[in-house]
């Protein structure tokens, strides 16, 4: 099968090369050529050292360990939909409801994503970009299983052309484009993406399908517990709930290098640290008072540290930079989470607005260093 | 003896009303050198009162209004601004035409001139008219400068009107007030971006992307 796929696109190489038949649609060639096999370029003159794995294999790796979370989301949503209409329901049942429900939202962001992906390459005559195989598997994960296809699709839209396209495609982008689905989304469309209503697939209107954010929020009891949470048996965007599942996509993008984990536990630990100091100066206030470890495991936090934070391409490029972005996000996070009464969840914004820093991050590291290095020269 | 001749009064060649310079002074503004997306200049008030064409057409024609005359009293009055008071000159000027314009407003078209609020007022503040009052009318007879005044509020404005109808479009299916989906039977649901000022940015930079794109643009080292 292999040497077939590969003797077939050697034969139609040709045709796609320059004075080829099908010169114009060269880079999709080159996007489906790369995308089956590792591409043979060599470089051309003087000695450089070519990593074998390239940007398509570094998001695949990223796209496995959104996997568990996927699967998980994904009967999740269907867990819930028969919790909610108190019917009970097979593992199998569960899993085939929020399917239904899933993989249409996955598909619409994919087509439509891929596809302006696709009109911009050919346009531009640039080669296809693999940037959106991440970014088309992200967007689902973070919205509600209720956000409408049309919904999807404006959003995906928006993100790849204003937040990424606009700024020369990918590896240019100022924001991480799955966010930048969502905050649009988020501002154009607040009722179908906040709110008590949405977490929940087909709900009936006497089940509360209030997340643990909204109920700490309110000052209510927060209805599920540490464990639920941290296993991911509660309502929210579909990816989202699981720590579990979220953690083992972390091991995955730890093991393979392609991670930062500097990132990841600068944003847990600037989460726990900020959750800490807010049980100090709690007093009456029962969402500050709430456990810190809790903020880890809530909505979207670990989510965002493990797959948002990380972003190669938004977050701080320097390695001291990495830790005081990290960092910054999980205070930031809790802060907005427990301090602003409009927004119930601060990871989104929180990371947005780090990515906007992320620049200045790195030019201050750079400086302090070059700093350093000077006085040291001054000191022989 | 005096070899000193006299000097030939120089011939007044007077100048066609609407020559090619003088129609020039009127369409450059519309695309090359539009006040907004080439110069951009005025763009917070173009954040501003876009959200709804009504308010933005409002605006675009008070910006005419004090554009066009302090233009022309600016210029009548250029050789005798000493000029190192000229930016209170000017501003003078121009306040007086805001106030006017203000007035009016509230006088007929109350409404309107409510939603503006305190962007008629700020009028005297856009960047466009010190800007064609300093680079233009100083330097230029009457004539062109009610010209050029004419021009530039065009250009300004007819940016205004494409903004202010996509936001409105999108923001909350209409044009000038008129549900235009609810009449087609089209259940429309607004997209709250477009109704934020972030929408107008948004828009702004799109409409600026698409002149570029035309016209072609290099980056000033």
């Amino acid at each position: 099968m292999k040497q077939f796929l590969k003797e077939k696109l050697e034969i139609a190489r040709p045709l796609f090369e320059k004075g080829g038949k099908f010169e114009k649609l060269h880079s999709v060639y080159d996007g489906f050529a790369t995308f089956l096999f590792v591409p043979g370029h060599t470089t051309h003159t003087g000695a450089h050292i070519r990593d074998g794995i390239d940007l398509k294999r570094t998001m695949f790796t990223v796209v496995i360990s959104l996997v568990p979370a996927l699967l998980f989301g994904i009967w999740n949503v269907g867990y819930q939909h028969f919790l909610a209409i108190g019917e009970k329901a097979a593992f199998i049942d569960q899993f085939l409801y929020g399917s239904l429900a899933v993989l249409p939202i996955l598909v619409v962001s994919y087509a439509v994503g891929l596809g302006i992906e696709f009109a911009f390459a050919q346009f531009r005559g640039h080669a296809i970009n693999e940037g959106f195989l991440v970014s088309g598997i992200l967007i689902p994960l973070i919205l509600p299983p209720t956000t409408p296809l049309w919904m999807v699709a404006v959003g995906t839209a928006f993100a790849v052309i204003i937040g990424k396209e606009v700024f020369g495609g990918t590896g240019m982008n100022l924001l991480n484009p799955a966010l930048t689905a969502r905050v649009f989304l988020f501002f154009a469309y607040p009722a179908a993406l906040s709110g008590d209503i949405v977490w929940i697939a087909d709900k009936p209107d006497a089940y509360s399908g209030a997340t643990m954010l909204a109920n700490a929020a309110a000052g209510a009891p927060l209805g599920y517990s540490f464990l639920d949470a941290f296993l991911g048996i509660i309502p929210g965007s579909i990816g989202e709930t699981s720590t579990l599942m979220i953690l083992i996509g972390a091991i995955i993008l730890f093991a393979t290098g392609i991670g930062s984990w500097k990132i990841m536990v600068s944003v847990f630990a600037g989460g726990w640290f900020m959750g800490l100091l807010m049980n100090l100066l709690a007093g009456d206030n029962s969402f500050m008072a709430m456990p810190a470890h809790y903020h880890l495991v809530i909505g979207g936090f670990a989510f965002g540290a493990v797959f948002m934070a990380t972003d190669p391409v938004s977050a701080a490029q320097t390695e001291r930079g990495k830790i005081l972005y990290g960092v910054l996000i999980g205070v930031l996070t809790v802060m907005i989470r427990v301090w602003n009464p409009a927004y119930p969840e601060g990871m989104m914004m929180a990371i947005l607005l780090m990515n906007v820093f992320a620049p200045l991050i790195d030019y201050f590291t750079i400086e302090a260093n070059k700093k350093r290095r000077l006085s040291r020269a001054k000191n022989i | 003896m005096s070899t000193s001749t006299i000097e030939k009064p120089a011939v007044k060649v007077s100048e066609p009303l609407f020559g090619k310079k003088q129609r020039k002074l009127i369409s450059n503004p519309l695309d090359g050198d539009n006040p907004i997306t080439v110069q951009v200049l005025g763009i917070c008030s173009a954040l501003a009162v876009t959200v709804q064409m009504k308010p933005a057409l409002f605006m675009a024609l008070g910006v005419m209004f004090v554009l066009t005359m302090s233009n022309l009293f600016i210029s009548l009055m250029r050789n005798i601004i000493p000029s190192r008071v000229r930016i209170i000159v000017q501003l003078v000027v121009v306040s007086t035409f805001v106030i006017l314009v203000d007035q009016i407003f509230k006088a007929y078209a109350y409404e309107v001139s409510k939603e503006l609020s305190v962007f008629v007022n700020l009028i005297v503040t856009n960047c466009i008219i010190m800007g064609r009052l300093e680079a233009f009318a100083m330097g230029n007879k009457p004539w062109p400068s009610i010209l050029d005044g004419i021009g530039n509020a065009l250009g300004y404005g007819a940016i205004l009107m494409v903004v202010a109808f996509i936001r409105e479009i999108l923001g909350s299916g209409s044009i000038f007030g008129f549900k235009v989906f609810n009449e087609l039977g089209i259940n429309y649901t607004g997209n709250g971006v477009m109704v934020l000022p972030v929408g107008a940015s948004i828009v702004i930079g799109l409409v600026i992307w698409a002149q570029r794109a035309r016209n072609g643009y290099k980056e000033e080292a």
